[in-house]
Parts: structure tokens; C-alpha cells; sequence
């Protein structure tokens, strides 16, 4: 067919010989693309540009400028949102990113049941989401019968208020949500452990390592690119948090989990007598300009690295 | 591009790991034919030789820590969900008052019943799915043909295409919420509202570039031969696409599949703010608003069943979850 697209193309296009050229059925593959993509993502892209300098109740639409702007940066709560979303990403890093390095590298050098191991771990991450919080949200139960509390009572140490204490709400968060997704973490590990040359085993016996020095001198440095890859998407995942604030604590106690995301949406869609678009818009926009340069880093970098 | 999963929406791609037959050679066929030897015997190579698990201290050190590791999982990933499925059929005031005594007062199974008949868990239930196999439709129906043109067919304006749709993976699905949600209150051209419609959830879930991508890089690993004795022997477009390329990719056409339904079935927010009547949403949005107003055990039961479905087809498509699991990460094979 392409070459029959040559030699019809040297000669004058019309309508005909694009038909005959199978421009007609390439078309009709196209559509679904391109009305789904169009209606959408693209449209819905541009539009999120368009109304982050406009007002709008629905029914009339006006140009403001950077009133949107001005207004989200004139927010008490967007500095609260924007410190409680790093502190999030901050403990999801700590609780979330070593352990699941050590778990895998451990996994990997298992040699019965290894199946076992990486679904066992997997396991939580297929969990639907609203499950698993409304489920932690009852092992959070305050009262010392409450599932952690008594846990907590066997060891001795005395009922904690977690979900309902300024200082222990978000760590209580960040907890459930690591569970609910190291598992995919591991399976991202494991994978680029596999990946790891044998040769370089072989030859780092040789020299005379031990399992130690062929842990930390070869198999950690392979390991370099898949760890600042993992770190992105963390960063870029929890920048986005919201089901757990809005489902956990509603943001509170006291302000204390509201996140960005938890901001955008009441903006939009918090207020029963309409929500306030152009604000919504206008802040996530300056998130997606973060997400955006992170992502683009990461694309980069997955692209330098599967490509060496 | 609505999902709230921990991952983002922009865990994308490298998806080499996928193709169907082994990349052209990356390196040479003598490590590669001595690794299959390997792994065909049990025993691919790690940083741990055979000879260093022969060492008594290597042994004993790796081997108890691998029991523990295996305790450690088992208490952690499964012990919350052994905990649901207790719950799910314990009597409310021994959940409140011991939730963590193995049946001090019997099995209460009515939990399960009342939660599927009273609660309308049934109802919400049929949602789920009828939600997910629509998202599923969707996402199979783009993907597929969209990769077959940008693959296969080729056009002039396949290049621009695909740039347009590479385009929206650095568009975090943060940013269209409020668009979307706008776009399905009052849709273009047409100017009918989606709302409260399984279409305004079905249509935008159809709109993954990361399923577009994985679709057209396996087209891409097709054979061309193939394609080619096909068109000799007188197929079209349409045969080519129906015949040979889509029986020739049941395994990618498997991991989209299983990551369209769960992605599906975990969603909250979206059809949260589409599906503003009770009578259509799905377990993941109508769990939270009955919560409040549930017994306890009825609210477990109610749980433990939302999670059943994802976790039968998960232990069922293990390989394919773990696969797809490892193409986030960008893995090459």
C-alpha cells in the first residue's frame, strides 16, 4: 500500500486517489481517537488555560485577568494546603521508599515461592481505594477498644487519639496510603533487579566480593536509575493526594490535612450555590506546572535509561 | 485519566517489556541463551551465587530473613483484609467492643445478607460492573484502533497525532478535572449533559494516551510480513485490523483489560462528581455515604464484598498484574 501511495502521489491528489490510498478507512480508524481525545482531553486542556483567566456561573463567562490568581495566592489556606502536602510527600518518602527497596532486594534472592512473596506484597495495592481508608478509618477508632489502640494495648503502650490529633492525623494518612501502594513500589524494584546484568555478578566474583560488597557495589548502583524514577512518581502521586483527607478526616482536625488537591475541590465543587471554576482552575494549573516539569523529567530519564 | 491512584495518572511508559517476541538483540545471543539455560533450571542468576548460599552464615542470615520477611508480609498486606473478611461476619457489638477476639459471641453471616438486600449493596453492585465494562469498551475500542492507525496504518497526519496524544501523558489528571467536568455538563456540539449518565464516566475513561502507547509499541513488534501476505491475499483495512493484528495481541489486549476494570472499580472521584444520583453510582461512592449511617458489621460486609471481584481476578491474572505492575516502572526485558 505505501508504495501504491508513492506512485498515486506523484500524480495530482484528489479525493478519489485518497479514497483508493485507503485515506478513507485510515479516517474511520482515527475516529474514536480523535472525537474521544478532542472532546475529552484536548478540549478540556485548553479550556483549563482559557478559564483560569475567566470567571463563570454557567450561565455568563467573563475575562478576569489574574484575579483567579491573585485570589488563590490571597487564600490563608493555600500556604496550610501547600506546607501539609510537602509534609505528606516528605513522610510517604520516609515511610513509603526504603522499606520497599529492602523488601525487593530481599525478594529477589528468594528461591521457593517467590510467587508467594511479590503477591503477597501486591496484594493491598488491588484493594479499592475507598475500602481500604473506610477500613483504616475504623482501625484509627480512638476509644482504647479501637483495632490499633488494643494492638497498641498488648505491647503496653496506651491508646493513641490518631486520626483525631493535629500532629498524628497526617502520619495516620500517609500510613494507610503506603500500604496500599508499596506493594506496586516492590513489583517496580523487583523488576529492575531482574534486569541487572549476571555478568557483572560474575565478575565482581572474580574480584573476590562477598554478598555484601555485590549488594551494595553492584547491585545498588544498577539500581540508580529505577530509585529517581520511583522518587518522581512518588512525588508526583502525593502531590495529587486526595482521596485520603477527603475520606480520613475531611481535611481537619483543625486544617491539618487539608492538601491541594482537597482545595481545588472545594473551590469547584464545595460550595452547594456553585462552585467557583476559575479559582479551581487557576490553582490547578499552577500544580499541573510542577507535576508537568517532574513528569518531564521522568520521561527523560526513562528514556536515557532504557534506551543505555 | 480519572483515576486517583497512588501512582498518578502520568505513570507512564517505556513499555519495551510488553513486546510480543524478544526486542531485536540487545545483547549478545551468548548471555541470553546462557540465562534461559539458567532460569530454565530454577535458578536465575542474583547477587547471591549457588556457592554463597553453600556458606553457613550467608544461609542461615538470608534464610531467617526471609521467614521473617514472609511474616512480616503476611501480617501487614494480609492482615487488614483477614481482619475485613472477620468483620465482615461479626456481630456489630463484638466489632465495637473486641474487635480483635476470634468470635467471642459466634458468626453473625446476616451481616453479609443484610448488606447485599437492606443496604442495596446488590444495586450498587450491578453499577460497579456495568461502569467498568463500559470503561473497559471504551478504553479497548480507543486504544485498539487508535493504535492500529498510528502503528499500522500510518497516515500523513499519524506523526502530529501522535505527538497530540503523547502529549496529554504530561497533563496530570488534576488539571481536567473542573474542564471535564464542565465538558460532560454540557458537551460540545451536542449541548446535552452527561451528568447523571454512565456515558459521562464511560467516554472520558476512553481518553488513556498510556493505553494508546502500550497498544501501538506491541503493534509496532508485529511481525510486517504477516501484515503483508495478508494484503496479498486480498484483505482490507478492516479485515487486516479484525483478522491478523488484534488475535495477534491477546496478551496486551489482556493487560489493558485487567488495568481498565480495576482502574474502574477503584475510582471514587469521578463518579463522584458525574453520578450525583444515589440510584447510579457505584460501590466506591456509595460506600463513604452510607458509612455514617450503617451498623458496623452490615458496613464490613459491605467492604469485604466491594473488595471480592479485584481480588479473585487478581490472584487469577497474578502474572499479568505483576507484569503491568513492572511496565510503570520503565523496565526494559
Amino acid at each position: 500500500m505505501t508504495t501504491d501511495d508513492v506512485v498515486l502521489r506523484r500524480h495530482r491528489r484528489t479525493p478519489l486517489t485518497w479514497v483508493r490510498g485507503g485515506g478513507l478507512s485510515a479516517l474511520v480508524f482515527a475516529l474514536p481517537l480523535l472525537l474521544i481525545f478532542g472532546v475529552f482531553s484536548w478540549l478540556p486542556i485548553v479550556r483549563a488555560v482559557v478559564m483560569s483567566f475567566q470567571k463563570t456561573n454557567l450561565i455568563t463567562t467573563s475575562w478576569v485577568g489574574l484575579q483567579n490568581f491573585q485570589n488563590v495566592f490571597a487564600d490563608p489556606l493555600l500556604p496550610v494546603a501547600t506546607r501539609n502536602t510537602l509534609w505528606f510527600a516528605l513522610l510517604a518518602l520516609v515511610f513509603g521508599y526504603p522499606i520497599p527497596l529492602v523488601a525487593a532486594v530481599l525478594m529477589r534472592e528468594v528461591r521457593r515461592a517467590k510467587g508467594l512473596y511479590s503477591a503477597l506484597a501486591y496484594l493491598p495495592v488491588v484493594v479499592p481505594p475507598v475500602v481500604a481508608v473506610l477500613l483504616w478509618k475504623f482501625f484509627y477508632d480512638p476509644r482504647p477498644e479501637g483495632v490499633f489502640n488494643t494492638i497498641l494495648g498488648w505491647v503496653g503502650i496506651p491508646p493513641q487519639p490518631w486520626l483525631q490529633s493535629m500532629t498524628m492525623a497526617m502520619p495516620s494518612l500517609v500510613l494507610e496510603a503506603t500500604w496500599a501502594a508499596a506493594g506496586g513500589t516492590v513489583i517496580i524494584y523487583l523488576a529492575a533487579l531482574t534486569a541487572v546484568p549476571p555478568e557483572l555478578y560474575d565478575a565482581a566474583e572474580v574480584d573476590g566480593a562477598g554478598v555484601r560488597r555485590k549488594v551494595w557495589h553492584v547491585l545498588v548502583p544498577q539500581l540508580r536509575g529505577v530509585l529517581f524514577i520511583t522518587l518522581i512518581l512518588q512525588v508526583i502521586g502525593t502531590a495529587q493526594v486526595f482521596l485520603e483527607p477527603y475520606l480520613f478526616t475531611g481535611g481537619g482536625p483543625a486544617n491539618a490535612t487539608v492538601t491541594i488537591l482537597l482545595l481545588i475541590y472545594r473551590y469547584a465543587f464545595g460550595n452547594s450555590l456553585g462552585g467557583n471554576y476559575g479559582e479551581a482552575t487557576a490553582l490547578s494549573l499552577l500544580l499541573a506546572v510542577f507535576l508537568a516539569v517532574m513528569s518531564l523529567v521522568y520521561f527523560r530519564l526513562t528514556r536515557r535509561w532504557s534506551t543505555s | 485519566m480519572t483515576t486517583t491512584s497512588p501512582l498518578g495518572p502520568a505513570s507512564p511508559p517505556t513499555v519495551l517489556d510488553a513486546a510480543p517476541s524478544e526486542a531485536p538483540a540487545t545483547r549478545d545471543a551468548v548471555t541470553r541463551v546462557r540465562r534461559k539455560a539458567r532460569s530454565d533450571d530454577g535458578d536465575d542468576r542474583s547477587a547471591v551465587s549457588v556457592s554463597d548460599w553453600r556458606r553457613p552464615s550467608v544461609k542461615w542470615s538470608l534464610g531467617t530473613s526471609h521467614w521473617l520477611l514472609l511474616v512480616l508480609l503476611v501480617v501487614w498486606c494480609v492482615g487488614p483484609l483477614l481482619l475485613l473478611a472477620k468483620f465482615a461476619v461479626t456481630p456489630t457489638q463484638d466489632i465495637l467492643r473486641t474487635p480483635m477476639a476470634i468470635f467471642p459471641n459466634g458468626i453473625a453471616w446476616s451481616n453479609l445478607s443484610e448488606a447485599w438486600n437492606d443496604v442495596q449493596v446488590s444495586k450498587y453492585f450491578v453499577n460497579t460492573i456495568v461502569l467498568a465494562a463500559g470503561a473497559w469498551f471504551s478504553q479497548i475500542l480507543v486504544a485498539t484502533t487508535g493504535g492500529y492507525l498510528l502503528s499500522v496504518l500510518r497516515p500523513r497526519y499519524a506523526r502530529a497525532l501522535q505527538a497530540a496524544v503523547l502529549a496529554t501523558l504530561f497533563v496530570p489528571a488534576v488539571v481536567l478535572l473542573v474542564p471535564l467536568y464542565l465538558t460532560v455538563l454540557d458537551t460540545p456540539v451536542f449541548h446535552t449533559s452527561l451528568v447523571n449518565s454512565f456515558w459521562g464516566v464511560w467516554l472520558p475513561a476512553g481518553a488513556s494516551a498510556f493505553n494508546v502507547v502500550l497498544v501501538q509499541r506491541f503493534f509496532d513488534n508485529l511481525p510486517r510480513e504477516v501484515f503483508e501476505a495478508a494484503r496479498v491475499d486480498g484483505a482490507g483495512p478492516y479485515r487486516l485490523f479484525w483478522s491478523i493484528v488484534l488475535p495477534m495481541s491477546k496478551p496486551i489486549l489482556g493487560v489493558v483489560s485487567i488495568f481498565a476494570v480495576i482502574a474502574s472499580w477503584k475510582d471514587f472521584l469521578w463518579p463522584l462528581l458525574v453520578l450525583r444520583n444515589p440510584d447510579l453510582q457505584p460501590l466506591s461512592v456509595r460506600l463513604p455515604s452510607i458509612e455514617a449511617t450503617t451498623d458496623k458489621g452490615v458496613l464490613m460486609a459491605a467492604l469485604a464484598i466491594s473488595t471480592l471481584i479485584p481480588i479473585v481476578l487478581f490472584l487469577v491474572f497474578q502474572r499479568m498484574f505483576l507484569r503491568g505492575a513492572g511496565l510503570g516502572g520503565a523496565v526494559k526485558g
